[in-house]
């Protein structure tokens, strides 16, 4: 091996020697030497791709999920339970958009659509060169004024190539929009309200969800009915890494 | 030669046998629900013989005085009886909304399980609950999910009363003095089982000056877990 220093003189022209073999008739065969001047490129390492899958299941009864956020990110996480919810995850849970929470990541990946009460989605993404990222994964659940579900800042770095892990995950609420589940602030097919308004406020605060009400007992005012209720856990999550 | 070498195999086996000498925890609690507090926290270091509580049978009288109440002067006497190790109060009074409290425990050999309980506020005699985990000899970080039992003891007429032992109603400390409503009628929320089971959940409803619940429906219910606790075996 060259040290690094000498290295760099070489590499901005080198002369390399190429050595030849043509092959003529019968086992008779000649060398010929050529001279050639080749640019040698600074040395990149070839990127390894590490590749995972990741597959949501919509556990519920009548709550579409927002098209799925996958991030891989280095360190930190995108919510905590009693932690100040950012404007990212603001974003997601009242509306539905994971664009924010997409951006925040080393490397991202969004589902195509809303996955529907019992379908599922599976995500492909790929980051080079690092086994040891931190996987998230979000989607709101979109009757509601700002639930929603998923994985935060797991690590990936004991998955191996060809592992599968499964989970199942429960139900946060942003913490961002009362959960008044009136008219006009649902952005989901049950009312087809507001999604994101950062007027609106709440606790400030990430905590699991207390469920819906709805009309079916007694919130007169709210526009939901039985069939939106949940339980924990609301998502299955597979995540397989496939190189 | 034959009899020392049997002594030595006696000692071995007396270790095996009691695997779990004495241990030192950090143990953390969190409270993750959005609306609801925990009244002071016990976590009990006990042998595995004991409980504190058992779902599907009766509470004692101790456990109720905690699940209505939040008092933990009887379970710190069964505690003391059973030469239990006991982190109290760690939060030093009651735990808000998404809080952690903490606190060391070390543990004498052979109290070997672990039980926490809390009374949740407001509720008539809900409670967080770990059941005699096992508490682990390797060193680590473990963490547990805990559910919402319904001590079974009183009914869950979801209105401001007392915390007393057989005094319906709930209690009211001054955090929730603002936050629950008034003049509910009761829901009519008598125990089918009169023993430790997994709480239904609270009702309220959506009146701060009548209906049927003095607790507010988007505010005071709760789906599990409710709450996380976290040991380290140092």
């Amino acid at each position: 091996m060259f040290k690094q220093n000498t290295f760099k003189l070489w590499q901005l022209a080198m002369l390399v020697t190429l050595p030849s073999l043509l092959l003529a008739c019968g086992d008779d065969t000649k060398e010929v030497i050529k001279e050639v001047i080749v640019e040698v490129p600074a040395p990149v390492p070839t990127p390894v791709d590490v590749s995972y899958q990741i597959t949501v299941t919509n556990l519920t009864n009548a709550q579409p999920l927002s098209p799925v956020a996958v991030v891989l990110h280095a360190s930190g996480n995108l919510w905590t339970v009693g932690g100040v919810p950012s404007v990212e995850l603001e974003r997601m849970a009242e509306g539905g958009d994971n664009s924010g929470l997409l951006s925040l990541g080393l490397v991202s990946a969004s589902g195509t659509a809303a996955i529907g009460p019992g379908a599922q989605e599976t995500i492909n993404i790929t980051i080079q060169d690092k086994t040891d990222a931190l996987l998230s994964v979000a989607t709101m659940l979109v009757n509601t004024n700002d639930a929603f579900s998923g994985l935060n800042a797991w690590t990936l770095s004991n998955l191996m190539v060809g592992d599968s892990w499964t989970t199942f995950v429960g139900v946060y609420d942003a913490g961002t929009e009362v959960n008044s589940e009136l008219a006009g602030t649902i952005p989901g097919p049950a009312d087809m309200g507001e999604g994101f308004n950062p007027l609106r406020t709440d606790t400030g605060y990430v905590a699991m969800h207390p469920g819906v009400v709805t009309s079916d007992d007694e919130f007169a005012s709210s526009v939901l009915s039985s069939v939106h209720k949940f339980d924990n856990p609301a998502l299955r999550i597979t995540v397989t890494r496939t190189e | 030669m034959k009899k020392p070498y049997l002594l030595c195999s006696a000692g071995l086996l007396t270790m095996l046998s009691y695997p779990a000498l004495s241990a030192d925890l950090t143990i953390e609690i969190q409270n993750l629900t959005q609306g609801l507090y925990f009244t002071p926290i016990a976590a009990v270091a006990h042998n595995p013989e004991a409980s504190l509580f058992e779902v599907g049978e009766m509470a004692s009288t101790e456990l109720q005085m905690m699940a209505e109440g939040g008092s933990l002067d009887g379970l710190s006497t069964i505690a003391t009886s059973i030469s239990a190790d006991v982190l109290a109060n760690p939060a030093g009074g009651l735990l808000a909304p998404t809080m952690k409290a903490s606190g060391s425990l070390m543990t004498a050999a052979g109290n070997t399980t672990l039980s926490v309980v809390a009374m949740i506020l407001p509720s008539n005699d809900g409670f967080i609950g770990l059941d005699n985990w096992t508490i682990p000899t390797e060193a680590g970080t473990y963490t547990i999910y805990l559910n919402a039992y319904d001590a079974g003891t009183e009914a869950n007429d979801e209105l401001r009363g007392g915390g007393a032992p057989g005094v319906p109603g709930m209690p009211v400390p001054p955090p929730l003095e603002p936050l629950l409503g008034t003049g509910g009628s009761g829901m009519a929320g008598a125990d089918s089982a009169a023993v430790v089971h997994i709480h239904r959940g609270n009702i309220g409803d959506d009146s701060m000056t009548g209906g049927k619940s003095d607790v507010t429906n988007t505010v005071h219910r709760w789906l599990n877990p409710v709450a996380k606790v976290t040991v380290t075996v140092n």
